[in-house]
């Protein structure tokens, strides 16, 4: 866009002769944007109505006694979510209580320079890398190499603290905790690399103000820029979450796979995603309704997360 | 334009301020005209289009050469990587003819066959009668269902210092139930004088996708065990805390990994990838070792039904191995492509012929010749 070189007697607007085209590519392009921001709102509509549609048998069937109903049974055609419910919010939950500490951890190491640039780049890419790792690989990595290595670990938690119920039972080769602690790494990066932006974006007096009235270095991560981040780092962790409960192809491999709600932590159990994944391909009838209705369940779970994680953001901002 | 030009503007131009209310009312609009949109579309988006006429509509581009044809199927996972080699060799043999097979599942498979979207289908469990008469009153004409090849469900274990485990009726319907819960029962001892059995808890793991090898395991276990109770599916109800692993490969590395497991994986799966497979009594009361000889044997003798769906749940002859089954492709009767219906139906004719033997290399039991010439006599339907 060229413009004339402002005259100084007259206003900007008369003085640019380009003026009508300017406002004609204004008025489209916000057309065009609207049309554009409908139509993501519109998909959305269309999956969730799909979705409904197929899913509309089932719901008609166990209305919302499905969410607390365990059984899945496609001989008799009985089918309840419970515990898909409940394996995907304690995996996930799970997942968080690994990669939270250890991510937020490693993005104030990256930011507070601990390290010299040189030794920090290689780290920094090798977790966007981490991020580029697709599902399945986690899954076969988990499968033939990171459980059977960690399973001795397992073992001990079962023989000393067995008295905990969550480690009740005799640890199998696939269970809830171990699919846990690989999806723990899986949402790593998006933690460490938001929370890291977040971090470094911080205005530079607020190090400088801390350490210039005395404050140790500990103070000032612990006192001034953790809670200065605070949003960023919630945003991150929210993000995660929303990873966490829709990770498929990992837990379908890594899970167990068994239908139930076991308190145990060591037992398999499944997810919503492991378990539409795992029986869709040769589901039909009520069978295929009711996976439709997981994954309605799958969407609203999804959908609280995020509202709950904007309303968490947006009091965090305003306390700043 | 510098930054103070866009400050002018953005701060004198009314269009670049003051629109932020107006967006909640647009939201609001796009939403429901989405909602009106969408509750006026007729159907559910799953099911394709059904042709207008009786005929098998292309969705495969035509060869190039105008003689040969482009065929594509989709169904079974079971049979599919004999049906890859089938189909591979036989355009090695007749290069006019391309065959693309995806193995999605007997269910879609069926249901793509039902919507017209393939040339033919294929599924580990015949067709059901309501399916029938669907394709009926759609297509004015029978299905044309025939069996290519079977397969056996055999017991694959991790058990250290026991090399040839066999299992009695009783044995492996306690195992499969949960009600034999440690190796050393005298249930499984008493057919394995000498062997170590380890007092540990048996880790029995099944298959948790849908599959028609949970098909044919379970139709079996339904006649010859008294206590199953959780019938016959492609998935079931299995007992607390089983564990479940997705496809014959997940399956069979949990069986690696765990020591003391047990689970059932195709045999041809079992044999390519060296498992210790049981040895298990058959309805004559005689141990059988899974083989593609004794998969065979449980067919021979069987009284076939018109439309070819021939189970066999418990075979009682003395050499079968109890548990196998067939897997079926379907065709349609009739179709406006001519040249694709005659392709199709030499490229069944030669796999249940010159293809024996590769189905036998790939551990899969190959028909018997009673069976073989119905297939063909059935073949002739097709036009």
């Amino acid at each position: 866009m060229k413009t004339q070189p402002p005259n100084s007697t007259e206003t900007l607007l008369e003085a640019s002769t380009q003026f009508k085209v300017v406002r004609s590519i204004d008025k489209n392009f916000r057309r065009v944007t609207f049309g554009l921001a409908i139509g993501i709102g519109l998909i959305l509509v269309w999956i969730t109505y799909s979705l409904l549609v197929i899913a509309l048998p089932a719901i008609q069937t166990f209305g919302l006694g499905f969410l607390v109903d365990s059984t899945w049974d496609p001989v008799k055609n009985i089918y309840g979510a419970l515990p898909h419910v409940y394996g995907t919010i304690l995996s996930s939950f799970l997942a968080l209580l690994f990669s939270v500490p250890l991510g937020v951890g490693v993005a104030i190491f990256l930011t507070e320079n601990f390290l010299a640039p040189k030794i920090l780049q290689p780290i920094a890419l090798t977790i966007e890398l981490l991020a580029a790792i697709p599902s399945v690989v986690y899954g076969l990595w988990g499968l033939f190499v990171f459980l059977p290595a960690i399973k001795p670990l397992f073992q001990g938690l079962n023989h000393n603290f067995g008295w905990i119920p969550f480690f009740s039972t005799e640890p199998g080769g696939r269970q809830l905790l171990g699919a846990s602690l690989v999806l723990a790494i899986m949402i790593l990066p998006t933690i460490i690399a938001i929370s890291r932006d977040t971090l470094t974006s911080l205005p530079p007096k607020l190090r400088q103000g801390a350490y210039g009235l005395g404050a140790t270095r500990w103070e000032t991560i612990m006192l001034v820029l953790l809670p200065a981040a605070l949003s960023g780092i919630v945003g991150s962790i929210m993000l995660a979450l929303g990873r966490a409960l829709g990770e498929t192809m990992a837990m379908a491999m890594l899970i167990g796979n068994a239908n139930q709600a076991n308190i145990s932590w060591l037992a398999p159990a499944s997810t919503l995603s492991s378990l539409i994944a795992n029986q869709f391909g040769e589901a039909s009838g009520l069978q295929k309704s009711s996976l439709f209705y997981e994954a309605l369940i799958l969407m609203v779970l999804t959908l609280l997360v995020n509202i709950f994680a904007q309303m968490l953001v947006s009091r965090f901002q305003q306390v700043e | 334009m510098n930054d103070r030009q866009i400050k002018q503007l953005t701060s004198e131009n009314p269009v670049a301020t003051g629109r932020l209310r107006p967006t909640v009312w647009t939201a609001l609009t796009a939403l429901s005209i989405g909602i009106t949109v969408s509750s006026c579309t007729p159907k559910s988006p799953d099911v394709a289009t059904p042709p207008s006429d009786g005929a098998a509509p292309s969705a495969t581009v035509p060869a190039a050469d105008g003689k040969g044809s482009a065929l594509s199927g989709a169904g079974a996972t079971f049979p599919a990587p004999l049906y890859q080699r089938w189909f591979a060799d036989y355009n090695k043999a007749n290069p006019g003819t391309q065959i693309s097979y995806q193995s999605v599942g007997s269910g879609a498979g069926v249901e793509q066959f039902l919507a017209g979207t393939v040339d033919f289908g294929a599924t580990d469990a015949p067709l059901k009668p309501e399916e029938r008469t669907k394709f009926k009153t759609k297509y004015g004409a029978e299905p044309i269902q025939v069996p290519m090849t079977g397969g056996s469900v055999v017991f694959a274990y991790n058990l250290d210092g026991v090399k040839d485990l066999k299992l009695s009726r009783a044995a492996y319907c306690g195992i499969t139930t949960g009600a034999i819960k440690k190796w050393n029962d005298p249930e499984i001892a008493k057919a394995n004088p000498g062997a170590k059995l380890p007092d540990s808890a048996i880790q029995f793991v099944h298959r948790s996708d849908g599959s028609g090898t949970t098909f044919q395991f379970t139709n079996h276990l339904k006649v010859a065990c008294p206590t199953w109770t959780a019938g016959v599916n492609k998935s079931i109800s299995w007992p607390q805390g089983m564990t479940g692993a997705k496809g014959n490969e997940g399956v069979s590395a949990q069986i690696k990994q765990t020591p003391n497991a047990i689970g059932y994986v195709e045999y041809s799966y079992a044999k390519q990838t060296d498992m210790p497979m049981a040895e298990i009594e058959n309805k004559s009361g005689k141990l059988i070792a899974p083989t593609p000889a004794a998969g065979e044997a449980a067919f021979v003798g069987e009284k076939v039904p018109a439309d070819l769906a021939l189970l066999v749940p418990d075979s009682a002859n003395p050499n079968a191995y109890p548990i196998s089954g067939l897997t079926w492709l379907l065709l349609y009767p009739q179709s406006k492509d001519a040249a694709k219906q005659t392709a199709l139906k030499s490229v069944v004719e030669w796999a249940l012929t010159t293809g024996k033997a590769t189905a036998t290399e790939l551990g899969y039991v190959p028909l018997e010749d009673s069976l073989v010439a119905k297939v063909k006599a059935e073949l002739s339907k097709v036009k």
